[in-house]
């Protein structure tokens, strides 16, 4: 009998909930997506993409301001469908990626504004210089995936100036600003 | 006389030493002058255009050369040079050849590692083989440049040793290729 309530109480111990749900980003499945996209000359959207990158969040629906992400981004994976691009992209005239190959956001502050929508606060790490960014985010949806698994699901996006990353402005004075549009579904773990 | 004799070297060798001579060098300096371009330059486009274009020409012209040079004889080398002179040439002229034909395929992977294909002057497509290992536009594209410089390095070696065999040694080993 003490055996079994030893044994009891120690499953409840490591089965506790953890107070908000540690979801990890699901990078494996490719449910996640840094996309970003910068005006060409003025007349028109060039979009491209990080390819490889990972992170976690936890997250609660009662408790939203109680949550935090951090994701680390390989600036090397760059993608805009053009190799001659991004290998331009990755030289020293912009990412200066074999100095500065990873880039990293954590939160620090997020805020619930209702209806879904959340403020996400945080320190973006970009071409070697760390800058607090604001993300406009939105909860899309949470629920039991059809394997066993149970996962949540946001978009966010925000807007850099290169100059405050410190990477020349080289494409005219339409594009000094890159958009980010993220998309990011965790697995609970 | 087209092809080469045991006493000199023949009108076509001459004509292709000098074709692909003027090519590398213009290659060389257009190369390095278009990395530099900005984005709102008239020549942003054009310039590597042409650079990608020349380059693929380049190759079919040393692919001639090489099957020229191997189904010609070689004039007999003159007397005057010792043996490591004669060494020390015959090594650098096939390390330049192959220098030459790395440079092209390295350039051609940067171009080609996202299945785009090499435009020739609007002409005809040389088409991509796709990508063979991860970051292939980069790896490639820093071989490319340090070959460059590597290549024109022994270009280098090459004319200055031709011009001291003209004004030092006052032997014909230059004139021989003029």
């Amino acid at each position: 009998m003490k055996k079994l309530l030893v044994a009891l109480a120690t499953t409840a111990l490591f089965s506790l909930p953890v107070v908000a749900a540690d979801y990890k980003i699901d990078d494996k499945g490719a449910h996640a997506f840094i996309n970003f996209k910068i005006k060409h000359l003025g007349y028109s959207w060039l979009t491209g993409r990080f390819n490889t990158f990972s992170g976690t969040f936890s997250y609660d629906e009662k408790d939203v301001n109680a949550s935090k992400i951090v994701v680390d981004i390989d600036a090397t994976s760059i993608d805009s469908n053009h190799a001659e691009r991004d290998k331009h992209l990755k030289s020293n005239d912009f990412l200066n990626v074999s100095k500065y190959g990873k880039a990293k956001f954590v939160s620090t502050k997020i805020t619930d504004k209702g209806n879904n929508q959340l403020e996400v606060v945080g320190d973006l790490t970009l071409h070697g210089i760390t800058k607090s960014i604001v993300i406009d985010a939105e909860k899309i949806g949470e629920g039991k995936d059809p394997w066993g698994g149970y996962r949540a699901g946001f978009s966010g996006a925000t807007k850099l100036g290169l100059k405050d990353f410190g990477i020349p402005e080289r494409l005219g004075p339409a594009s000094t600003h890159v958009e980010l549009e993220l998309h990011v579904e965790g697995i609970r773990q | 006389m087209l092809k080469n004799t045991f006493q000199a070297y023949g009108a076509m060798t001459k004509i292709v030493h000098w074709l692909v001579a003027v090519v590398v060098l213009g290659l060389f300096a257009l190369g390095l002058w278009m990395v530099d371009l900005t984005y709102y330059d008239e020549w942003y486009r054009s310039a590597p255009h042409y650079h990608k274009s020349i380059g693929i020409l380049l190759a079919v012209v040393m692919i001639f050369r090489t099957v020229w040079r191997l189904c010609n004889v070689r004039p007999e080398v003159p007397i005057e040079h010792t043996l490591f002179e004669k060494k020390a040439a015959h090594s650098a002229h096939i390390i330049l050849y192959v220098m030459i034909f790395l440079m092209v395929l390295t350039g051609y992977l940067i171009s080609t590692a996202d299945n785009r294909g090499i435009e020739v002057f609007n002409w005809f497509e040389v088409a991509s083989l796709g990508s063979f290992f991860e970051n292939q536009e980069d790896i490639a594209g820093d071989i490319h440049r340090w070959l460059a410089y590597g290549l024109i390095g022994l270009v280098s070696v090459h004319s200055i040793a031709a011009l001291k065999h003209h004004f030092i040694d006052k032997d014909n080993t230059l004139k021989r290729m003029l």
